[in-house]
């Protein structure tokens, strides 16, 4: 991420609400209010727009180059993630042409290997710390999970909210809490995961995104990938009226990341039309929108070589990581 | 990395799918027959091509039709048991759904409608319709308004929702044992003789249905034939008071869905994305040629220039343009005439002291367009806060609280349609209750159900389509 | 008879249970002989047991959330396409229908015709029966005040004895076009329409679970159902004529208070259409309030 709006622990000055948990609560739950039926119905629309022959290639290449490659098992190996590095800076070993990926998200204790793997590519690393993914731990715990990633090269940090904290009321916790994960991050940028299928609401989703974003995050970003329904569209959009409202409000751009969830070309491309008519074209680039994904990349590289040889592929001709 | 912009390469839809002939007769008796008067022809507006030359019928003509019907009454469809004619309109419904692309191609290209629009409401719609009603023909017992038919029905249509208010029209009518004879609008005859055809796949009794096109003389002599029982037209106000007078001191029965000027009220507590999103397609679905349009915004001035705001960059992503192309949100305008009707509005507007904005836009050169407008600074004396545009053009207007609101919101002849967008429950219902106007919607708009009844108060009609209260119109 | 070594053997169906969208034997292994009208056998039923209805319960359950959540358009567009899948195999109910019940070929016919249409007239109902029995009420005082029909949930349906196809439908429509899933016990003795009625729900778009069908004896599986907790409702027609075991039936039942409908003295004529309260014995009245004011 090249733009710096703003710098790591300062909050966005016009909007200074977070003096308690009642004068959050009162900035939060004035914000405009969601109708779901009517998001759905919008965030739907949308998902009907038809991109063809050359938006499809310019979507689909800006949509490999916004991929967050993942892996996040209890087995992962160094094996294992020094092939993610492999694919992630070569999707396809046999095209050139074809976009690097934005970064490898990992846990902690890979981010050496995966750093090695991606060497001077420009592929970012990313960690997911805090706790990763309930967040149920101490905040020093948390806070030491975030200082180690960040020693051992991560460029992004991945965090979780308290999602507890949060559905309890208690927004200023979340909100020190993100601000002091903020600044533990040092030079490594934060995303915040709201896990957006545990808050229930959209009302709730823009509220946590508010706060999110007041405390200092560099991206929201929707879920995990551990808990389902994870990035839907509607919820995407909603987070992308965030950002929006928010650089209006204060001048600061935010970066939006779906994850989980967004498996097929199909569905990445409807998310970038969302970010082109919801947000604006200045969130149609990595530095400010990607996909947390691991199947998504290799169906964005069928499609990509279906456009290029005009027939379809199958899953023998792309790589399996 | 520099920015990358995502311009949507064109999304066509094929048109092969259509077989539009050179010329159409009249649908009389289960046959196409020619007609004795002259022609004229329909023209996609969005490219002025002609698409087919189509009889005129004449008083000659629409006498057959009406005699055709009368037998099919006489004989076949009143003494038919509900339960099979059920089944001849299940069939219908059916047989819509699966040539439903076909009718959505055609209907785009004979209206201008974006073929999105054509493809996921109207021909939806116009299939659950004749389902819901299919279902309602062998239960009339319950319905509380009898279950004998009035007769022969004299049915016109207008040029904005063709295939719809064709549905809306036959499928109650024939549900409750009436025939019809049914007069599509002058410039958008196609799909009904479209589903001319589709009666003939379903094998529907001859003269059960009969099209007659043509225009305002072929209308009246229709609604003015001594042996129709029942008028039901939808069309202008001014259209629809002289049907009034001519049906006065006759037995016919009539019903009206005429001209509206609905409010659409933003509250400060409203869900402002999706208000904005109502207010958009409230306006400026099918290009604002909607009877129930939500043409005046009636906003709280706390949030006027926020709301506006938002509208505008909402506007400023509305893609105008051709109308089968999968990605366009606004369409052509129906004909010249109405485009004139609405740029002289418009500079009306202007002249009156109104601020106007367009949201930019690249028109095509040919076919007839109107991008998508909004007034500003409008008072209620402006003829843009009264009469009916017919055309993507908004007029918005504050007010202070809900008592202003509702005033204003009911200061018109019209009594259509409204809209409230509020988060508070109570608010809209107390306000819902106020409002002289047979639909209202809360924090939604444009929403139409085969089992809702639609229809106006006042000037905007009478009488009711859709639901279990749409078979008031065609029973005794 | 020795079959001629030439002629082509005809390939035989199983005749199995149909329990959430599968078609299982019952888990008892046990079978019985299904015998035609003149006491021919035709074909080993499964007979099922207590266990194989509480499964079906099981299924019932789980489908009951999707299928009433689904709009009541849709409904009655799956209930309508019963009715044409079932017109699209005509000959084969024709033909079990005349084996089972004894009937002639036009007789047959006839209530093969009077099932389709009875499937039609119940699809329409799916968007009705709530504009007919639900509505707004005129309370005196600043509300708005709505009465609407909502399923009841899963309901229990022993099917008519001797019409083993009109009966069938007749009602198991009613259950499933409110929303309501069913676990229903065929005719005992004339129990092969119902199964093959089982095929014709599975390729219909009904989901699965939705309609659950046991071919076994009512008087045995009854009980069990009857005194299940977690069935909100049950149809005794299979019961009609048998008094005091039907009274044993609404005794279990009272256990959770189950809707009941009662057994006839005598098993009605099905060919008469059916009153509104064959679909408001499985609905309940829900009524919102909402204050109205600025």
């Amino acid at each position: 991420m090249d733009a710096e709006e703003h710098a790591p622990g300062t909050t966005a000055a016009p909007l200074d609400v977070a003096r308690s948990d009642a004068s959050l609560r009162r900035f939060l739950h004035g914000l405009p209010g969601v109708d779901q039926v009517g998001a759905e119905a919008r965030a739907a629309a949308l998902g009907t727009r038809s991109i063809k022959t050359t938006a499809k290639a310019t979507a689909l290449d800006l949509a490999i180059s916004m991929v967050d490659l993942t892996t996040l098992e209890g087995a992962d190996t160094q094996g294992k993630v020094r092939a993610l590095g492999a694919k992630a800076v070569h999707p396809d070993p046999s095209d050139a042409s074809c976009p690097r990926v934005a970064a490898v998200c990992v846990y902690p204790d890979m981010v050496a290997t995966a750093k090695a793997a991606v060497g001077a590519s420009g592929v970012k690393v990313a960690a997911v710390a805090t706790a990763f993914p309930s967040g149920r731990a101490a905040l020093d715990i948390k806070l030491a999970d975030t200082r180690d990633a960040v020693e051992a090269g991560a460029d992004e940090i991945d965090m979780v909210i308290d999602r507890g904290a949060f559905l309890s009321g208690r927004y200023l916790e979340v909100y020190e809490e993100i601000v002091a994960v903020r600044e533990a991050c040092g030079p490594a940028h934060l995303k915040v995961i709201l896990e957006t299928g545990e808050l229930a609401t959209y009302d709730n989703v823009r509220r946590a995104s508010w706060l999110a974003m007041l405390a200092g995050g560099h991206f929201i970003k929707t879920s995990t990938g551990k808990v389902q329904p994870a990035a839907t569209l509607p919820v995407t959009m909603i987070m992308l009226e965030a950002v929006r409202d928010f650089r209006e409000a204060t001048g600061v751009q935010i970066g939006v990341k779906p994850a989980g969830g967004i498996r097929s070309a199909k569905d990445a491309i409807k998310n970038l039309v969302v970010v082109n008519e919801v947000a604006g074209p200045d969130w149609l680039d990595p530095d400010w929108f990607r996909f947390g994904a691991s199947t998504l990349l290799n169906d964005l590289l069928m499609q990509r070589i279906k456009l290029t040889t005009g027939r379809y592929t199958g899953p023998d001709y792309v790589t399996v990581d | 990395m520099a920015r990358t912009e995502l311009e949507y390469a064109p999304a066509p839809e094929s048109r092969s799918i259509v077989d539009i002939k050179a010329s159409y007769g009249l649908f009389v008796g289960g046959e196409f027959v020619d007609g004795h008067g002259s022609s004229f022809k329909t023209v996609n507006p969005a490219t002025e091509e002609v698409l087919a030359e189509v009889a005129e019928a004449d008083e000659h003509d629409v006498d057959l039709a009406v005699k055709a019907a009368r037998r099919a009454y006489d004989r076949v469809w009143s003494r038919m048991p509900g339960s099979e004619r059920a089944k001849y309109l299940f069939r219908i419904a059916r047989i819509i759904a699966e040539r439903s692309r076909e009718l959505a191609v055609l209907e785009s290209i004979d209206n201008g409608k974006p073929i999105r629009e054509a493809r996921d409401v109207d021909v939806p719609i116009v299939a659950a319709h004749f389902f819901y009603y299919a279902g309602w023909a062998d239960k009339l017992r319950h319905s509380g308004y009898g279950e004998t038919p009035l007769g022969v029905a004299a049915q016109v249509i207008p040029w904005n929702f063709p295939l719809m208010m064709l549905a809306w029209k036959v499928a109650p009518a024939l549900a409750c044992g009436n025939t019809v004879v049914l007069k599509p609008a002058e410039t958008t005859p196609l799909t009904a003789l479209l589903f001319a055809e589709i009666c003939q796949q379903a094998e529907l009794p001859p003269g059960v249905v009969n099209i007659v096109t043509g225009a305002g003389a072929t209308g009246q002599a229709l609604v003015g034939h001594p042996d129709v029982d029942k008028v039901a037209f939808t069309g202008s106000t001014e259209v629809g008071k002289a049907i009034a007078r001519s049906v006065a001191g006759t037995d016919k029965r009539l019903t009206l869905e005429l001209g509206g000027k609905a409010a659409n009220i933003v509250f400060d507590d409203a869900p402002l994305d999706q208000a904005v999103e109502g207010v958009v397609n409230g306006i400026f679905f099918n290009q604002g040629h909607v009877c129930c349009a939500g043409s005046r915004l009636l906003v709280q001035e706390s949030v006027a220039e926020e709301v506006l705001h938002r509208l505008k960059r909402r506007m400023a992503t509305l893609r105008v343009g051709d109308p089968l192309d999968k990605n366009t949100d606004v369409g052509a305008i129906n004909s010249p005439e109405q485009l004139a009707r609405i740029r002289e509005l418009s500079e009306a507007g202007e002249a009156e002291g109104a601020e106007r904005w367009t949201a930019p836009c690249q028109l095509p050169d040919t076919g007839w367009w109107f991008a998508p407008t909004l007034f500003t600074d409008v008072t209620q004396a402006h003829r843009i806060a009264r009469e009916e545009i017919f055309g993507p053009v908004l007029s918005v207007l504050t007010f202070r609280t809900p008592a202003e609101a509702v005033a204003k919101a009911n200061n018109t002849p019209y009594g259509l349609s409204a809209g409230i967008w509020s988060d508070k429950g109570s608010r809209i219902l107390q306000v819902a209750s106020q409002l002289r106007a047979g639909v209202v919607w809360a924090n939604t708009f444009n929403q139409f159900d085969p089992t809702s009844p639609f229809g106006g108060y006042k000037e905007s009609g009478q009488g009711r389509e859709g639901g279990r209260h749409g078979l008031e119109a065609y029973l005794r | 008879m020795t079959p001629s070594p030439t002629a082509r053997a005809d390939v035989r169906k199983t005749y199995k249970l149909y329990i959430g969208g599968a078609f299982p034997r019952s888990e008892s292994g046990h079978t019985y002989e299904a015998l035609d009208a003149k006491g021919r056998w035709v074909a080993n039923a499964a007979l099922a047991s207590r266990k194989d209805a509480r499964d079906a319960v099981v299924a019932a359950r789980s489908a009951f959330g999707g299928w009433s959540g689904r709009t009541a358009y849709n409904r009655g567009q799956v209930v309508y396409r019963v009715a044409e899948v079932l017109e699209d195999r005509r000959a084969q109910f024709v033909e079990a229908v005349q084996r089972s019940e004894g009937v002639n070929a036009r007789q047959a016919s006839a209530t093969v015709d009077a099932s389709v249409d009875r499937l039609v007239w119940y699809a329409g109902w799916a968007d009705k029966i709530e504009q007919v029995v639900g509505g707004s009420n005129p309370v005196a005082g600043p509300y708005f005040n709505l009465s609407a029909p909502e399923p009841t949930g899963v309901v229990a349906v022993l099917a008519p004895q001797a019409s083993s196809l009109l009966g069938l439908v007749s009602v198991v429509a009613p259950v499933i076009v409110t929303g309501n899933t069913a676990v229903v016990v065929s005719s005992f003795r004339r129990p092969l329409p119902a199964v093959t009625f089982g095929e014709v729900l599975a390729t219909s778009d009904v989901p699965g679970g939705v309609v659950n069908l046991l071919t076994g004896d009512a008087t045995s599986l009854g009980p069990w159902l009857a005194a299940h907790m977690d069935v909100n409702a049950i149809d005794l027609a299979g019961l009609a004529g048998d008094a005091v075991v039907a009274a044993q039936h609404e005794v279990a039942a009272a256990d959770n208070l189950k809707r009941v409908v009662r057994a006839p003295a005598a098993e009605p004529d099905w060919t008469a259409e059916p009153p509104l309260t064959a679909m408001t014995a499985f609905l309940e009245t829900k009524t919102v309030w909402h204050p109205r004011g600025v």
